[in-house]
């Protein structure tokens, strides 16, 4: 498909429809249709006083950078900012999913310098050789990046990854639906009960939703075999006549609508659902639950690795972050960050759940092609029962 | 007079550029995918072509079949009714005034030149929850209760997320596939049989049946191929308005290219879909070759 570029006034006008038929869109025509080229726009008068000039790169190649990356997860002048700091235009194109995101770069890198995967697929594209390790010497401001965040499992000393953002699945749901204004805080309403049925919403991505029945059943999301898998197969198919929808992380569309009352969802999506409508709430259930981390990766190939490197570091100083943050309402990594954000955003239980909650939460490990096509034959199943 | 493509350089001339781009942008893509279909997956991103048949042995698993078997059923639902609703369609083009025809035709036309996706969702915008036709029901009731009439609660119709929403989505979007072969069909066709049959005693009823469907089969078979292939490759609208249980083909296509990495898989189900296609092609050529003939007998 050819790539359309958009009017600055189409994108604003798309940009105010719901995030539904914006991911919708990048589904239907390819992402790069909606190849947005925010880096041309002019800086709002708005925004933060950005000094020109102030970043110089070393070794910078073309003025040009390309950057993949999710829909509504990048501050409202962080492109313009850096265009006046660096000089560098940032083509930013997006993606709707880390499988998207994977097909694309198996024929080889069609010319990214930046892109943002999901922990369990940094492992994945690393092991699949596709990403550049990263230079930290070039990118100083690691050091704003949370302990907890510095080495984690699935990319050990951060070899090939830098973190963005962090978010945990939960249970998204509307208050004034629950019946006795109980809080949904078991997976058991999403899987294995029949109290709302017919406005039960969950997301079809079988990995998550597999790895979130082991947990329900008491097992780690890490717990792999062929018997859980059947388990959880049989709980689903037997959960589906209440089933709704299986939905495409726009749960929390379904929700507003009134289609559906309770929904499978992360936590950035329901806080950002939330300040347009406030009977809406977000839950981590008390048997816990699956965590993400949104990584920047240089991929192999990358056309400027040097700008590339420059861009991550720019995006992980503190004040850039904190304008992110304030934007996209996930979870920061960044301890620059979350300091210069303000107390609605730190002690937001939605975006930052209780501890209680959070200790009995996992991230996913990469299970391997043999168990992923497992778990997904499952899910086939599942869907033609 | 000289039949042009005897002229081997003009033949050439003209020829090089959609030969060339149908070898390298259609026969060379099919080709990798048709490989692909015996090949298995030797890592993340590498495929062997092995020659096995084991991506066509997949297939045969029960949920795969019932998933094809779903997607035939709703095709050839949406199929039938699109020739229900196409056919008077037709036949009133077919008889309009030369203004009224190109009116109908644009009428047909327009929602076709819209883009899938928006029409879709203006679907979606009228069959939800909160939508247009449930705030006419709402509406309708409202005016119920009013005059006193014992209706209950208003429970909005759950019109989204299943079969019948499938159906009327498919509908939606193929009914020009079927209204414009069957309009060709029925255009060319002689109106003096029409006449000679009313003359010679037939009803209405007996004329259309005995002697415009039999005419008009070759449209009639152009229709509901043309319009069953698309319907059963759809993805958007499945997608989009369909529930949990209604899965078809081609997202499990796209499911074999993404989330599940077995693009072997996905190239033996791709051309298992090619293969159903050529059938009904084959199909069509054979009712095309008996029909345009008004039988003799009963």
């Amino acid at each position: 498909m050819s790539e359309i570029k958009l009017t600055d006034s189409e994108i604003a006008m798309f940009l105010k429809g719901n995030a539904r038929s914006r991911r919708a869109f990048l589904a239907a025509f390819g992402a790069s249709a909606a190849a947005i080229s925010l880096g041309g726009c002019k800086p709002k008068s708005s925004a933060p006083a950005a000094k020109p000039g102030k970043i110089t790169i070393e070794g910078s190649e073309a003025k040009k950078l390309n950057f993949y990356n999710w829909d509504t997860y990048i501050g409202e002048t962080t492109l313009a900012d850096f265009k006046a700091e660096a000089g560098v235009d940032v083509e930013m194109t997006l993606f709707a999913s880390n499988d998207e995101l994977f097909a694309k770069f198996r024929a080889g890198n069609p010319g990214y310098d930046v892109i943002m995967p999901s922990n369990e697929y940094v492992t994945r594209m690393a092991e699949a050789k596709l990403l550049m390790p990263l230079d930290h010497a070039k990118i100083p401001n690691k050091a704003n990046i949370l302990p907890e965040f510095q080495n984690p499992d699935f990319d050990p000393g951060r070899k090939y990854s830098m973190p963005y953002t962090w978010l945990v699945l939960g249970i998204g749901y509307r208050k004034s639906a629950m019946k006795g204004g109980v809080i949904p805080d078991s997976w058991k309403y999403l899987l294995d009960s029949d109290e709302y049925s017919g406005r039960i919403s969950v997301l079809g991505e079988s990995m998550d939703l597999f790895r979130l029945a082991f947990k329900y059943m008491g097992k780690s999301v890490n717990d792999f075999s062929p018997e859980l898998v059947k388990q959880a197969e049989a709980m689903l198919i037997k959960q589906k006549k209440h089933i709704k929808k299986f939905h495409e992380d726009d749960g929390q569309d379904l929700l507003m609508q009134k289609e559906i009352d309770i929904v499978l969802e992360y936590n950035g999506d329901i806080a950002q659902s939330k300040v347009e409508d406030d009977d809406l709430d977000f839950v981590v259930p008390k048997e816990g639950s699956l965590m993400n981390s949104d990584c920047m990766c240089i991929p192999v190939g990358a056309p400027s690795p040097n700008n590339a490197h420059a861009f991550i570091n720019f995006l992980l100083d503190g004040q850039k972050g904190a304008d992110i943050s304030k934007k996209i309402l996930f979870p920061t990594p960044n301890a620059a960050a979350k300091a210069l954000m303000d107390d609605t955003y730190k002690n937001n239980p939605i975006i930052f759940p209780p501890k209680e909650a959070m200790d009995k939460c996992e991230y996913g490990k990469y299970l391997g092609p043999d168990n992923a096509k497992i778990i997904e034959d499952a899910m086939t199943r599942v869907r033609a029962a | 007079m000289q039949n042009w493509f005897e002229n081997k350089r003009f033949f050439w001339g003209t020829m090089l550029a959609p030969t060339l781009w149908f070898l390298f942008f259609f026969v060379a893509p099919m080709f990798l995918v048709w490989a692909y279909s015996f090949g298995e997956n030797v890592g993340p991103i590498e495929i062997a072509i092995t020659g096995t048949f084991d991506n066509y042995k997949q297939v045969f698993n029960p949920e795969i079949l019932k998933v094809l078997w779903e997607s035939v059923v709703l095709a050839s639902v949406a199929t039938f009714v699109c020739l229900i609703l196409a056919f008077p369609v037709a036949i009133a083009m077919t008889f309009a005034s030369e203004k009224t025809k190109s009116w109908l035709l644009l009428l047909i036309m327009l929602p076709f030149w819209t883009n899938l996706l928006i029409r879709t969702y203006a679907l979606i915008a009228v069959m939800r929850t909160e939508g247009l036709i449930n705030s006419g029901f709402e509406m309708l009731h409202g005016v119920a209760v009013l005059v006193g009439i014992p209706v209950g609660a208003f429970e909005p119709a759950q019109l989204l997320y299943n079969k019948m929403a499938i159906v009327i989505g498919l509908v939606y979007v193929h009914l020009p596939f079927m209204v414009l072969p069957l309009y060709a069909a029925l255009d060319r066709l002689d109106r003096s049989l029409i006449e000679a049959s009313l003359d010679l005693g037939a009803g209405h009823f007996e004329t259309f049946r005995r002697v415009v469907v039999p005419l008009a089969l070759p449209g009639i078979a152009a229709g509901l191929v043309i319009t069953f292939i698309p319907a059963m490759g759809a993805y958007l609208t499945p997608d989009l308005l369909g529930g949990p249980d209604d899965l078809m083909i081609a997202s499990l296509i796209e499911r074999q290219f993404k989330r599940a990495n077995n693009w072997p898989f996905g190239s033996a189900l791709s051309f298992l879909l090619m293969y159903i296609t050529l059938i009904f092609f084959a199909l069509k050529s054979y009712f095309e070759s008996k029909g345009g003939k008004v039988g003799t007998g009963h």
